[in-house]
């Protein structure tokens, strides 16, 4: 089973709407959304949510204010500034600081401090028109989004045993952090989607060094290339020297908006100039790992 | 007075509009880059840069031949930074918040801490020193974009007006780079995943009771879906920008949003003032 990954570096660059054309075009796929912070790709495929599993990862300090006797000693030793003292005088932690260390659960001396597990948010396996999908949805300011990432990645892959399918799809975040990076790490093709501007190529170099330091061959689109041709040639050069291969150039297409609106990928749509580049691509995409 | 311009969604200006809202003003102005992964301020701002210096977390330094291998550190790790099999634990600095925890349980006092690097702050002024620019820039291969917003926000004071260019999404880099805000911008475009990603963003902002208000991208090249969320919302639109096709050609060069669309500038000079008359509280 292969495993191809579309990542941006930086948002905005049609990441999403081109990973809706490939699960379009391709045959036997499971998708996946690993953009578990913002995602987008539902949108396009409409999943019809079969199994609804909590995200639980972490834990998350609660002080019992009944018991603290307001020693401060928690505060003290909490680095993430994450424990204030309430107008009653009591401590108090603030979940969006805290990342869970249990540091004030281990110094507290009248052990007043709970650890819960948290629910950090849920993941879903679902139908689609064009195969089946496993996506999520993290809660809001949530730690651990790479930990759902890799969850999103191993059920995917998993299904796609079950199923007997040969390939999984799956959109990634945009960034190079930890989601990114729990994105990535073992898949067989990373497809970076960039756009002829000065920002679109400095965050696709930054990319391409994440590609060479985990070793995974990578394929840049330069979508929206008429913006700036010269600029789309240095990408281009850029892919090259960075030890990836150009997958071909997208031109700005308005096409994808009304698509999106629509809730339909542009592959459905057939209107534009840009599905042609698209259909080629994905052939180029699919020898590639094939 | 500080702004955080932010958004749920990537791609939908920003960048732009927190450039535009640092080059209107005109006092001195401090414009901080808290998009760690992928900071893009500078291309706009050309700052020349004083100083550079390293973001540096500490992580647990094992003293071999104090440790007896009872494994309780890796027992305590909430976040598997430290693996033991009845030895001394293997570190991973990558998985490492630096809580101090191990340290803490370590029974014969086996830990102590070195400093690794996982980024870097460059400090710069612009426009003749009148913008100062912060930029933070996580190392590629570092996966805690927290740390160093964290240390950008060192640089902040209350006392000038400051404009912070957050990370898009709604999980923790964003909440960190949001807290201490007056106000937030959020940034959308008028199409179905900009509206969809607004609604998250709000949410987030909503939680942390932040006042703040919708600036639309590309207002007229989508649908109206992200006007009737506002409207229905009760949610102030502080500026609509019209999608220009040389403001995309402008701004791939470099450019700003005033290069394009110099009408823009004086709502943009109009903000900081609109906002402290408590537009969109």
């Amino acid at each position: 089973m292969k495993e191809i990954v579309i990542i941006s570096g930086k948002g905005g660059t049609g990441k999403t709407s081109i990973t809706g054309c490939f699960a379009a075009l391709a045959e036997n796929a499971v998708l996946a959304d690993c953009d578990v912070d913002a995602a987008d790709l539902h949108m396009l495929l409409a999943p019809q949510v079969i199994e609804t599993t909590d995200f639980i990862s972490g834990h998350q300090a609660v002080i019992r204010e009944d018991d603290c006797t307001a020693c401060g000693v928690c505060m003290e030793k909490c680095k993430f500034n994450a424990i204030k003292l309430t107008e009653e005088g009591k401590c108090r932690v603030e979940p969006y600081s805290c990342e869970g260390c249990k540091v004030c659960v281990q110094v507290c001396p009248v052990n007043a401090i709970d650890f819960p597990e948290s629910l950090c948010g849920e993941w879903y396996f679902s139908h689609t028109r064009f195969g089946p999908m496993v996506h999520a949805k993290l809660g809001i300011g949530q730690e651990n989004s790479g930990k759902l990432v890799s969850t999103v990645r191993r059920e995917a892959a998993a299904r796609a045993k079950e199923l007997d399918k040969d390939l999984v799809i799956v959109d990634g975040p945009p960034g190079i952090g930890c989601p990114v990076i729990a994105s990535i790490t073992g898949a067989s093709l990373l497809v970076v989607v960039t756009e002829p501007t000065i920002s679109g190529k400095h965050d696709m170099k930054r990319v391409l060094e994440l590609a060479k330091h985990f070793s995974i061959p990578a394929l840049v689109i330069v979508n929206k290339w008429d913006i700036n041709p010269e600029m789309t040639r240095e990408i281009e050069k850029d892919t090259v020297a960075g030890g990836a291969h150009p997958a071909g150039r997208i031109p700005y297409d308005r096409s994808f908006t009304v698509a999106q609106i629509n809730g339909r990928t542009l592959v459905e749509e057939k209107t534009g100039p840009a599905v042609e580049n698209i259909t080629t691509i994905w052939e180029k995409v699919w020898q590639t790992i094939k | 007075m500080r702004i955080a311009v932010a958004s749920g969604k990537g791609g939908t200006g920003k960048t732009t509009v927190a450039v535009a809202l640092t080059l209107a003003s005109q006092e001195p102005v401090v414009y901080a880059d808290c998009d760690v992964e992928e900071p893009n301020g500078s291309i706009f701002l050309r700052p020349e840069v004083d100083r550079v210096e390293k973001v540096l977390v500490e992580v647990p330094k094992i003293d071999e031949s104090k440790c007896n291998a009872c494994g309780d550190c890796a027992r305590f790790c909430q976040f598997n930074a430290l693996v033991s099999f009845n030895t001394p634990p293997l570190v991973f600095p990558d998985l490492c918040h630096s809580c101090g925890g191990c340290e803490l349980v370590c029974p014969t006092g086996a830990i102590s801490w070195r400093k690794v690097p996982i980024g870097e702050i460059s400090l710069g002024t612009s426009d003749g020193g009148r913008i100062s620019v912060i930029q933070g820039k996580l190392d590629v291969g570092g996966s805690l974009a927290p740390p160093v917003i964290r240390q950008v926000k060192t640089y902040l004071t209350d006392d000038v007006f400051t404009v912070v260019d957050s990370p898009p999404g709604t999980s923790c880099p964003v909440i960190e780079s949001l807290g201490e805000a007056d106000y937030v911008l959020l940034v959308t475009e008028a199409t179905p995943f900009g509206l969809h990603d607004l609604k998250l963003a709000v949410e987030t902002v909503r939680e942390l009771g932040t006042p703040f208000s919708v600036v639309i991208n590309r207002f007229d090249e989508g649908d109206s879906g992200v006007e009737d969320y506002c409207a229905s919302e009760k949610i102030h639109i502080m500026v609509k920008i019209p999608h220009r096709r040389e403001m995309a050609e402008a701004y791939s060069r470099g450019g700003n949003l005033f290069d394009a669309i110099p009408e823009l500038l004086d709502i943009f000079r109009s903000i900081p003032e609109r906002i402290e008359k408590g537009v969109g509280v």
